[in-house]
């Protein structure tokens, strides 16, 4: 465990007042990653090199990307499933050595243990944080985190009984409930029907309002980034994929699904975001040889809406203003 | 419609059962014996000749032979005279104990096996060359280094369960899903823990049917073994009874070792319903 270069420790926060705000909420640093694999022609295949990335404690930070830029490879090695080639990440002030219970992962595939029941797979995630609980108070902490996700009436059954978005509910209470620091979703809603999707994304979005969770998820949905997100990262294709930028979501935080469309700078967040996935992903190469200023160790940062208030103001729609610029200057 | 075609193959496999009866009956029934023999010559040449009948026993002959048989199937009235039901636990026993054995050792080296790519590789060869060899061919060095018969016919129902399980074993346990692994990696769980809760679960349909494959070659082999080192068990008695010109007790003993058989199949097959999860 070597000591985070650039994070102070928590002591030194209180005391220094002068801290920008965003250094003295950081929860997540990645610093430098890459990820490499040899390959047969000598020179190694590199999916993604020098990335860098901080997350606040309580954000909500979406990547998005097409499939194959490396997306899944961030999260896993975040989640400590996975080494990066070079690079490190720090949590909390710590660089991370593999997983961590304090890392909850919700997996695309739910990955629920069939031989077990609803209750069962909540428990065992339960009683590995705790192990020194007693069975009944790990089965009404289950139950509790079942109940949050309501499928309190299905906790007996075993997951081939349950649909696809009750089969990700359990996995989303399994994570909850082991009350982590950061949750990491991998493209949590992807197999699922949009009208599960919608209501699985409502309750997510709740949860972790309520519970001020920190959280990163995968997604190439666009939608989903903008109505859960409040930073949303956009990865270009890969090999040798880049952080390009890093979308503030302007959108008021008390935002309704149903109203997203209504919202001012709705439009402008979701065309910005469309046209990156459609031609700016495969071509943004090409705009760094045009001289477009861009660092891979800060991300520029972008507000499509041309919003100037700071994103910490963010909750008040009022500031924001139709945008004549696609960026923020 | 179901119900229907189960009682159509019902019917059909009595009828089936039917026909054989009758032409097994017909053809041992025997027809005219010889006529005008000398009498002496006809008592040397018994009632094959002077009253026609087959040296093979007929159904109901069969039937009255193992009516006998079952009625007092555990009596013990010296070496070579014991009911069929104590030579048929002789041999389960055996089968049991060679079985139960092989279960402890391929079982954990298995898991061994199937965790680390490294010892597969390297007792992949050992494996690959020990696999094939008849298990009857260990016989002479068993008897040899053992020196008890008994315990060499349970060393040869030791060995040739041992493969099936352990190679099942290994396989089961070498393909866990990773993303149950990756669950248990994300919750921390020991590795211990981690081999009984999630990969010996996730293996046990696998584990299951190899060993299911090793009792029924067991069971298989358990009777040429017995033949060889004699003694005791439905193998010897299969043997003895060859020995006696008792066709018929051969035959009942033939239905036993199938219906024993069936039932160490249907028992393994049950248990691995039990461990059996849908996705």
């Amino acid at each position: 465990m070597t000591a985070p270069p650039l994070a102070p420790t928590r002591t030194q926060r209180s005391a220094e007042m002068e801290i920008p705000m965003s250094a003295n909420h950081k929860l997540i640093s990645i610093e430098g990653i890459a990820k490499r694999y040899p390959s047969k022609g000598g020179a190694p295949l590199t999916i993604f090199e020098d990335v860098w990335l901080s997350i606040d404690r309580g954000e909500f930070v979406c990547i998005i990307g097409h499939s194959g830029c490396g997306k899944t490879t961030v999260l896993n090695i975040l989640a400590g499933l996975d080494q990066p080639s070079s690079g490190v990440v720090i949590v909390d002030g710590k660089e991370i050595s593999g997983p961590s219970l304090d890392r909850a992962v919700i997996f695309q595939g739910h990955a629920l243990l069939p031989w077990m029941t609803v209750l069962g797979n909540v428990a065992y995630a339960v009683g590995a944080r705790h192990p020194k609980w007693s069975r009944e108070r790990v089965r009404e902490h289950a139950m509790r985190f079942i109940e949050l996700v309501g499928l309190t009436k299905s906790a007996l059954r075993r997951p081939a009984e349950l649909s696809g978005g009750m089969k990700q509910r359990v996995g989303i209470a399994r994570a909850l409930a082991l009350e982590p620091k950061t949750l990491l979703m991998d493209e949590p809603f992807s197999a699922l029907d949009a009208l599960t999707r919608g209501t699985l994304q409502d309750e997510v979005r709740r949860i972790c309002l309520d519970s001020d969770q920190t959280v990163m998820m995968i997604t190439h949905d666009v939608d989903e980034a903008i109505y859960l997100a409040d930073k949303i990262v956009l990865m270009t294709n890969g090999p040798q994929a880049r952080f390009a930028e890093i979308v503030e979501n302007t959108l008021p935080r008390e935002r309704i699904r149903r109203d997203l469309h209504r919202l001012p700078g709705y439009y402008d967040i979701r065309n910005h975001l469309m046209d990156f996935l459609v031609t700016r992903s495969a071509n943004f190469d090409d705009e760094l040889d045009e001289g477009r200023e861009w660092s891979a160790r800060s991300v520029p940062r972008v507000r499509p809406a041309g919003c100037t208030a700071s994103r910490f103001s963010a909750s008040s729609p009022s500031v924001s203003t139709h945008p004549t610029k696609d960026e923020s200057p | 419609m179901k119900a229907s075609e189960n009682l159509r193959a019902g019917v059909l496999s009595v009828a089936l059962l039917a026909v054989l009866l009758t032409v097994w009956h017909l053809s041992t029934r025997g027809g005219a014996g010889a006529e005008g023999l000398d009498p002496e010559y006809a008592a040397l040449m018994g009632a094959q000749v002077t009253q026609g009948t087959s040296a093979m026993p007929g159904p109901l002959d069969l039937a009255a032979t193992l009516w006998e048989h079952l009625s007092d199937p555990f009596y013990d009235a010296g070496p070579n005279d014991k009911g069929i039901g104590l030579q048929l636990a002789y041999s389960l026993g055996r089968v049991l104990l060679g079985f139960t054995l092989a279960l402890l050792v391929a079982v954990p080296l298995g898991f061994l096996i199937g965790m680390s790519p490294l010892i597969s590789k390297a007792l992949n060869p050992f494996i690959q060359i020990m696999k094939p060899i008849s298990p009857l061919a260990w016989m002479p060095l068993a008897l040899y280094t053992i020196r008890d018969s008994s315990a060499s016919a349970i060393f040869v129902i030791f060995i040739c369960s041992l493969w099936p399980m352990l190679m099942n074993t290994a396989f089961g346990v070498a393909n866990v899903r990773q993303e149950w692994l990756n669950v248990a990696r994300t919750l921390e769980i020991p590795p211990l823990k981690r081999a009984f809760t999630v990969i010996l679960p996730a293996a046990a349909p696998t584990i299951l049917t190899g060993m299911r494959i090793s009792i029924g070659i067991a069971w298989l082999v358990i009777v040429a073994a017995e033949m060889l080192v004699g003694g005791t068990g439905i193998g010897y008695f299969v043997w003895n009874e060859w020995n006696n010109l008792s066709i018929v007790n051969v035959i009942v003993a033939i239905l036993m070792i199938g219906l024993v058989g069936m039932l160490l199949d249907r028992l393994l097959a049950v248990c691995t319903r039990l461990v059996t999860f849908r996705e």
